[in-house]
């Protein structure tokens, strides 16, 4: 599904990814954790096209196809879907249009008929209540004055009315209460199938405990230091980051 | 260092700087005319395109008359009742070094603080001091030469480096820039002059001192700072007057270059003397202030604690013409008993990515009258400029007035520019909630003034801020009810 | 100013004295003489003042626009039709001249006068007398003077103490032929408790080149209420000179909601006198213009007594070479203690040469007060186009999106459906097709 090889990442000129390597078959869900500013949010932001993040060197292949060719929209319509850390604010925009709009430009992309108003308020009523939103919320603008924990469900809204084939959640976690974590856990549990990757990005180990993840990653200092199963998240849990990054630094020391 | 001050001793002060010297002056008699001007660049000794310069702006000024539109009010002046020059007497043609300064003037500065002594070392600063029109001392010159840095008076530079000051004089502000500045270009008779070459630091603070002592003059002076390509320099500037029940004008003029990569920071504690409760006196601070960041990535900030002067009347201004320069300014103006105040300053961007920031934070009390009035302009040329400006005004007192006037003119649609300005008084549950602590009202006024100011003076250095501090605190006197 | 203009409107006042309305009217005559004395010696505004430093008028002092006689008319019922809003009592102006045979007032109640102000001069020119007051010793500017000197029409709209109509009122003034002048005056008198809800509609019926210059005069008693919402649509050679000043008694309220989308040189003045306590205003705006649009908006708020509230959002979107001017002043007089004023205006450049002026401005003369403005003059949010991109929406439909999202902060809070609704579709016109299916 998800080919990531040598990929190096600057952000005005400082190198932030220094060489990742990762791969994601359809079906697997897997977790990147890491200590702040190690990169994870980066990586999120390049899979989903910010130009703010100038890829130097290496490749990333989607479903075959180079993925650094595409625009945002793009990278959207061929199934790509990032759930924002920090979910932007747009006043004026309701909610039920950008859904709507979102799933018409992926049905159009399709060659699939668009939807019209009935039979998509009809797909995200259900939606909705998976997620235990009222439907007033649809009228709103979108996040506009949206507690944390209302915004991150939006955001876990969008993906399951959007269906990506590869989901990457940055942060998703950050900032909410345990019922609000079971619900968004839910939904992405929900969205777990043979041919979907999930990437999960998160700095604590707590999402874990509802969404097991195949494989674990710990991102230090750009590059993925430690890879393994989930029992890897338990033992960040109880060690902290501190001996990856230093593992790491031995590691490089004694290879150069 | 406490930082809040105890305002029921500040009240109890008047203006400390008040006193009169005795020294014997020489003066021109009063009035204007191509003779005084003459005159004036003969008792300087000056080179010929310097009284040519003069000339033109005289010439000049007869064309012009007085700005009227700022929100300051002042009976007409009479420039012909004013004395262009006036010079402590001075054993010699001038202080060869400082035990050549007159005692008197050497303890006028003492009584006002200012390190003249070469143990002023201690506290890092290079002083130049100006007594009415003319520059009676530079510290610490030999030192900076050392480093091929230039600090000096301007008649000195005039007759030292005529090619520096040929070069960069007028090129910021030019004869015809505006009333108040024709008329200082060609009446100035003194003011301080300062080079940083290349690459070089200034070590220490850079240092003037201001003081208008002589009775009916008007105070003239020119400052002219150039740093080169990616040289830095902190440049101080305070003012001082006697009290006196008549107004007097000062009309200074301040230039600054900033080449490629290079640092100017200026910053002013302005204590001209205001009048007194009834608006008696005082003196009129019309002052054009402009920085230029010539090259790229340069910039120039500036800082002003304007506490004095019956009325003030300046923008210290940045052209931002260098790609990726930065204006700043950081202003705190209060106003009290019958104080005005028209300030604030001009961005003007040209380069591209050049930014500015604009902090004005206004403070009336009694019957002052205190305007912020601002351009950011964002030139077609300006491609990603970005602005910032927060004004915010305090008004202590329902007889005073504060008033925001920004202008914002952009042509160029990659720009970005913000401006945000709002009003507030001291509120009585601010109060209540310092007293239910045990502060006493007078106190937390003083701490809650100081922490409205605090943004700006953390841009001062350490020795200036505790001054502005006080500064603030004396200038509130009786403004409690 | 050059001679010429002043002789040509002293000529153009001979030639039209004739049929002003009036004109029996010492009181009047005498206002029209002295307004045009007041014109020949001061002129039209130059960018030397202050006021006008950012509009340049003098296209309107070199072209020489003929008063519109009573009888050029060429509208018909259809036309009005394609322009007036439905569901709205209408009073129909054309090239400045009430016209009752196209208008719809139907069966007023009690207490509820609606017509043109020439046939109420005729009906009750006391009162009109009482309300146009004496004659000013100063105008604003050359406009209004000319405005006070050749005002041939308008509408008069008064509510006695608590009256109150269902229906909105529509006042359309409709331009026909280039050349012409248009001087319209317009009196809004609405007594103790009353509510009006007006719609000031300018259309244009041909693309020429003509001068409106319009006048309005609203007073807001006692805890009454007055909105007046403003769609102007002229012509994109048509010069629009417009100015409202509104006066408010103890408890008023008065709303403006200006939409300016026409017009190639415009500028509106805006004034509201805050004058008893507890009157408060609400004052927005948008204007959405292109090609080589002119559009100035000056207002003024003056808080002359406590307790009075003012809140202003003036929103800009500017593509081609269009220049836009916002000049909105608030002045806080001295005692007017529990003043609260909130002022901002946005503005939004889309291409490389247009240009915007903003200029808002507090002067405050009172302590206890709750007093901010904020102006801002960017792009789009690159982080909100992002989003959009992200969620599969292409980079253009994004902008065109987050521009119409913009520009509908405004347009929401007309609560007149039809008018909302008119507005809506003309912001749509400006967006790609592909955006329209999805909003």
């Amino acid at each position: 599904m998800l080919e990531i090889s040598k990929l190096h990442v600057s952000v005005d000129d400082k190198p932030i990814l220094r060489g990742i390597d990762l791969a994601i078959g359809a079906g697997e869900v897997h977790a990147i954790m890491g200590p702040n500013g190690s990169g994870k949010s980066t990586l999120a932001h390049v899979l989903a096209g910010h130009d703010h993040y100038t890829v130097t060197s290496g490749e990333v292949r989607y479903r075959g196809r180079d993925l650094l060719a595409l625009s945002p929209e793009e990278r959207a319509r061929e199934g790509i879907f990032l759930a924002f850390q920090y979910p932007v604010e747009i006043p004026g925009v309701a909610n039920i249009y950008l859904l709507k709009a979102a799933v018409n430009a992926q049905r159009k992309h399709r060659g699939e008929p668009e939807l019209d108003a009935v039979d998509f308020l009809a797909l995200v009523k259900d939606k909705l209540q998976l997620m235990g939103m009222s439907q007033d919320l649809l009228y709103r603008s979108v996040n506009e004055g949206f507690s944390g924990g209302e915004k991150k469900r939006n955001e876990i809204l969008q993906m399951v009315v959007l269906e990506p084939k590869l989901a990457i959640l940055d942060e998703t976690d950050s900032g909410l209460d345990i019922d609000a974590l079971k619900v968004v856990a839910g939904g992405i549990n929900a969205m777990r199938s043979p041919e979907r990757a999930i990437l999960l990005v998160t700095h604590y180990q707590r999402l874990l405990d509802y969404v097991v993840p195949d494989r674990v990653h710990v991102l230090a200092q750009g590059r993925i230091a430690l890879s393994g199963g989930r029992e890897l998240a338990q033992e960040l849990e109880m060690r902290g980051y501190g001996w990856v990054e230093a593992e790491a630094a031995n590691r490089r020391k004694g290879g150069a | 260092m406490s930082s809040t001050l105890k305002l029921d001793e500040l009240i109890s002060q008047d203006y400390k700087h008040g006193f009169y010297t005795e020294v014997e002056t020489d003066s021109v008699p009063r009035g204007l005319s191509e003779d005084v001007i003459r005159q004036i660049s003969a008792k300087k000794g000056e080179p010929d395109f310097m009284l040519e310069w003069r000339l033109a702006a005289y010439r000049h000024w007869l064309t012009m008359s007085e700005p009227h539109w700022a929100t300051v009010h002042h009976p007409p002046i009479d420039y012909q009742d004013i004395s262009y020059y006036a010079a402590p007497k001075s054993r010699k043609d001038g202080p060869q070094s400082l035990d050549d300064v007159d005692p008197e003037l050497r303890r006028t500065y003492e009584k006002l603080g200012v390190p003249l002594e070469e143990r002023a070392l201690l506290a890092g600063v290079a002083v130049d001091a100006v007594f009415d029109s003319v520059s009676v001392a530079t510290t610490f010159k030999e030192k900076l030469a050392g480093l091929g840095i230039v600090f000096c008076s301007f008649s000195e530079a005039v007759r030292e480096y005529p090619e520096l000051v040929r070069q960069y004089l007028g090129s910021v502000v030019p004869y015809t820039d505006n009333f108040f500045a024709s008329l200082n270009s060609a009446v100035f008779s003194d003011g301080s002059f300062c080079y940083i070459p290349p690459g070089v630091r200034c070590p220490m603070e850079l240092s003037t001192y201001f003081r208008i002592n002589a009775r009916n003059t008007g105070q003239f002076e020119r400052t002219l700072i150039i740093a080169d390509k990616g040289a830095y320099v902190s440049y101080l500037e305070g003012c001082t007057a006697p009290m006196r029940d008549e107004n007097q004008l000062h009309a200074a003029v301040v230039e600054l270059i900033a080449l490629e990569d290079a640092q100017i920071k200026y910053a002013t504690v302005q204590n001209w003397y205001p009048g007194d409760k009834e608006g008696r006196g005082g003196i009129y601070n019309f002052v054009t202030k402009r920085g230029d960041c010539r090259g790229d990535n340069s910039k120039i900030s500036w800082t002003q604690v304007e506490t004095g002067s019956a009325i003030t009347w300046k923008y210290p201004s940045v052209i931002l013409q260098g790609d990726n320069a930065v204006g700043e300014f950081y202003s705190v103006a209060l106003t009290n008993h019958y104080q005005q105040a028209d300030t604030g300053t001009k961005m003007v961007h040209l380069g591209k990515n050049t930014r500015s920031t604009i902090l004005s934070k206004g403070i009336s009390a009694g019957h002052g009258q205190n305007a912020y009035r601002g351009l950011v302009k964002v030139a077609k040329s300006a491609v990603g400029a970005r602005n910032y400006s927060q004004c915010d005004s305090l008004l202590l007192g329902d007889r005073c007035g504060a008033h925001t006037f920004p202008y914002i003119e952009v042509k160029n649609p990659t720009a970005r520019v913000e401006h945000e300005a709002s009003t507030s008084r001291i509120g009585e549950d601010q109060l209540f909630y310092c007293q239910s602590r045990g502060i006493a009202p007078e106190d937390a006024v003083s701490m809650i003034v100081n922490g409205f100011c605090k943004e700006v003076f953390k841009e001062l250095p350490m020795e200036f801020a505790v001054e502005a501090q006080k500064l603030l605190g004396v200038s509130l006197e009786g403004s409690i009810g | 100013m050059s001679a010429t203009a002043a002789d040509f409107y002293r000529d153009e006042f001979a030639r039209v004295d004739a049929w002003l309305p009036g004109r029996r009217l010492p009181w009047l005559r005498r206002a029209r003489e002295s307004a045009l004395a007041y014109f020949a010696d001061t002129g039209f505004p130059t960018l030397r003042q202050e006021e006008w430093k950012y509009t340049n008028v003098a296209m309107i002092e070199k072209s020489r626009f003929a008063l519109a006689a009573p009888d050029r008319d060429g509208v018909t019922a259809e036309q009005i039709d394609g322009w007036s809003l439905p569901g709205m009592l209408r009073l129909v102006f054309v090239n400045g001249h009430y016209r009752p045979s196209l208008s719809s007032v139907g069966d007023l109640p009690g207490g509820v006068t609606l017509t043109g102000l020439a046939e109420q001069l005729e009906r009750a020119p006391e009162r009109v007398e009482a309300l146009m007051g004496t004659v000013p010793a100063a105008y604003a500017s050359g406009f209004a003077a000319l405005n006070a000197a050749f005002m041939t029409d308008g509408a008069y709209v008064e509510f006695a103490d608590g009256a109150v109509l269902d229906a909105p009122v529509e006042l359309l003034f409709i331009s026909t032929g280039p050349d012409l002048a248009m001087h319209t005056r317009n009196l809004v008198v609405a007594g103790a408790g009353s509510r009006i809800s007006l719609i000031e509609h300018h259309v244009a019926a041909g693309e020429g080149a003509y001068f409106s210059n319009a006048v309005t005069g609203i007073v807001v008693g006692h805890d009454a209420e007055v909105v007046h919402h403003k769609l102007q649509q002229e012509s994109r050679k048509a010069f629009h000179i417009a100015a409202v000043q509104a006066d408010l008694q103890g408890g008023g309220r008065f709303t403006s909601r200006s939409f300016a989308l026409g017009g190639g040189l415009v500028r509106v003045d805006i004034g509201v006198g805050l004058n008893a306590e507890r009157a408060a205003c609400t004052l927005d705006g948008l204007y959405m213009i292109d090609g080589r649009q002119h559009v100035d908006h000056h207002t003024r708020i003056d808080h002359a007594r406590p307790l009075c509230t003012s809140r202003e959002l003036y929103k800009g979107v500017l593509a081609g070479a269009s220049r836009a001017v916002f000049n909105g002043k608030v002045i806080v007089h001295a005692d007017a203690q529990h003043s609260d004023a909130y002022q901002a205006n946005r503005n939004l450049l889309l291409s490389d040469n247009a240009e915007v002026d903003s200029k808002p401005q507090l002067e405050i003369y009172a302590d206890d007060v709750k007093c901010s403005h904020g102006a801002t003059v960017g792009q789009l949010d690159p982080e909100q186009v992002f989003y959009l991109r992200s969620r599969g929406v292409d980079d253009a439909s994004a902008r065109a999106l987050l521009t119409f999202a913009f520009a509908e902060e405004v347009v929401e809070r007309v609560d007149i459906e039809p008018l909302r609704a008119l507005l809506e579709t003309l912001l749509m016109g400006q967006l790609p097709e592909r955006v329209k299916e999805l909003l």
